[in-house]
């Protein structure tokens, strides 16, 4: 599938993606922006899912079901607390009218 | 059908990047969410249609143990999400984080546990985890095994001592040298896993890796909390994209590194900006010890109050007030309050800004939330950097329920805990009035010359009801 070299390119150019988005963020936003990256990683749901459904035994399932669980959690929860915090942030009222298109 | 789920994979990596994108402007930051939702939707609905899920044995009951298991734990981070307050999302971040870990985790534990039930039922007995995944998914898995472990069980401490449950700083003595020493055993089933297929040892190895990450936490001191989250946040996607690879997932690949990387980042701008270094958050705690002794010798002058009339007098006839909130202020609820008396000021012709440290808060960006949650525009607050230089043209500057962050011992004592860590100039302004409950010291237990200067006035009270005082005061004028 994913292997040898490939993946490596595929772990140094997202390296420097990560590192090139922060750069440029502006103070105001570090805490959504931790919580936004928070809920990025909730797409460990994904991999608990197939986890899950190619366990074979009735250890795996429990294990599998915990992965799952936890990592609908962290997508579920990640994404609620950012978009709260996100949707408060708006400039003043004149402004607004202007920018807001 | 595998090509169009890869494809639902990749789209939703972009929409990911590109959202985390937006997300780095106050304008797009909204819509960066919502295309990073859409993405995590998309690539979650696609792995119901995984080849891998649906020929396996077991495809109708594993298949509803999914949709249960999504249910519950998605119904439960929503409704909590949902109702948690603005001052205690620093925690809730935690926790949703320590889930993420966890779950990388236990995707390892089954991959694991899978492994070394087939060599151990291998025709010649003798093989191992590694023959059974492969060198490199094998090591990557235990990798990401131990790193979500410990971001797992750490950030559960984090958000316990957070959430004000737990409020130890030591367990045992000597405990750096006892975390390192774990830290290299753990390490050690680690590779005992690779080289053998023996259940017990990965079951060891998960134990250990939990107390490790109990033990790395607790020691760490409340202010350092945000610097710990963040990096936790940073190994929990490291261990995504590790057990992405295990998996054979680009997605999770992405994300995971791009959030590793991202978070690291991140990490070191907050430790920056707290003058911490991040080894320093581990292996010193500010606070207690170093601070009560230096709290002795620095001048004790003499505090000047001021009543709110006189106070709101003062603030009126200004040409700019700089409102300094910290922690303080949202414990106390007064954000309202506060927005509510600069609108007044407003009116008045008065120059009302706000300025925030890059620690304010519990979480850099913190206050910023709180206040845009009070429903304070996003222009009218200023970083440090911005405001600093204008200190000098300021009538007022209000502190509200911040301390340490306008010390200005750590500019001129090279003494103190706080010594290096760049401060707010409040006191360049003309007046200061601070708001303060009481006369003690702030979170790092560090006396602040600030309030013994002339120019000080002192404003006790409950910062809600202060703030309430200033209006009525502003108002009748």
């Amino acid at each position: 599938m994913i292997e040898g070299l490939a993946a490596i390119y595929i772990f140094m150019l997202a390296g420097f993606t990560g590192y090139e988005i922060i750069s440029k963020v502006p103070v105001i936003l570090h805490t959504p922006l931790m919580s936004g990256s928070n809920f990025v990683h909730g797409i460990v749901l994904v991999g608990a899912m197939v986890a899950l459904g190619i366990a074979e035994t009735t250890a795996q399932q429990i294990i599998g079901f915990i992965a799952v669980l936890l990592g609908a959690g962290n997508a579920v929860g990640g994404y609620v607390v950012t978009e709260r915090m996100l949707e408060m942030f708006r400039p003043s009222d004149k402004k607004a009218k202007g920018e807001d298109s | 059908m595998e090509t169009l789920i890869q494809a639902a994979y990749l789209i939703a990596a972009a929409l990911f990047i590109l959202g985390l994108k937006q997300m780095s402007s106050p304008v797009t930051a909204r819509r960066g969410i919502l295309w990073a939702g859409a993405g995590m939707v998309l690539a979650t609905l696609a792995t119901f249609m995984s080849p891998q899920i649906l020929d396996s044995d077991q495809v109708s009951i594993n298949i509803m143990l999914i949709i249960i298991a999504i249910a519950l734990g998605g119904g439960y981070a929503w409704y909590s999400g949902k109702k948690v307050a603005m001052t205690d999302m620093p925690q809730m971040i935690a926790m949703y984080n320590g889930m993420g870990g966890g779950a990388a985790a236990a995707i390892a534990a089954v991959e694991l546990i899978k492994a070394s039930n087939e060599a151990a039922h291998d025709v010649t007995g003798s093989s191992t985890v590694a023959d059974m995944l492969g060198a490199d998914v094998a090591v990557l898995g235990i990798l990401g095994a131990i790193i979500g472990t410990i971001s797992f069980s750490g950030s559960i401490i984090a958000w316990a001592k957070l959430d004000g449950r737990l409020n130890r700083s030591k367990l045992l003595p000597m405990q750096h040298v006892i975390n390192g020493l774990l830290a290299i055993v753990t390490l050690g089933f680690g590779v005992a896993i690779y080289f053998t297929n023996s259940l017990d040892t990965i079951i060891i190895f998960y134990l250990l890796a939990l107390v490790l990450g109990v033990f790395i936490t607790v020691p760490v001191g409340g202010a350092d909390m945000p610097v710990i989250i963040s990096l936790f946040n940073a190994l929990t996607g490291l261990a995504v994209g590790f057990e992405g690879y295990v998996l054979g997932n680009a997605a999770m690949i992405i994300a995971g590194i791009v959030v590793g990387s991202a978070g690291s980042l991140l990490t070191q701008l907050m430790a920056k900006a707290m003058n911490r270094s991040v080894a320093n958050v581990f292996f010193a705690g500010v606070g207690t010890d170093a601070a009560t002794v230096s709290s002795d010798g620095i001048s004790k002058g003499v505090m000047k109050e001021i009543q709110a009339q006189d106070a709101g007098i003062l603030m009126s006839f200004a040409s700019q007030v700089v409102i300094i909130p910290g922690y303080g202020m949202a414990v106390a609820q007064a954000q309202h309050k506060i927005w509510e008396l600069t609108q007044i000021l407003t009116e008045k012709g008065v120059k009302v800004k706000f300025a925030i440290h890059p620690v304010a808060g519990r979480m850099p960006g913190h206050m910023n939330v709180l206040l845009a949650e009070a429903g304070v525009p996003y222009d009218m607050i200023y970083d440090m950097e911005d405001i600093n230089a204008d200190f000098k043209n300021t009538t007022v500057a209000l502190v509200i329920g911040a301390n340490d962050v306008v010390n200005p011992s750590a500019k001129t004592d090279n003494s103190s805990p706080l010594f290096g860590m760049p401060i707010l100039d409040a006191i360049d302004a003309d007046n200061v009035i601070v708001i303060k409950r009481g006369r003690g010291t702030g979170f790092s237990g560090v006396e602040n010359p600030l309030f013994f200067v002339d120019n000080t006035k002192m404003l006790f009270g409950d910062g809600q009801k202060a703030a309430n005082e200033l209006i009525q005061a502003v108002k009748e004028l």
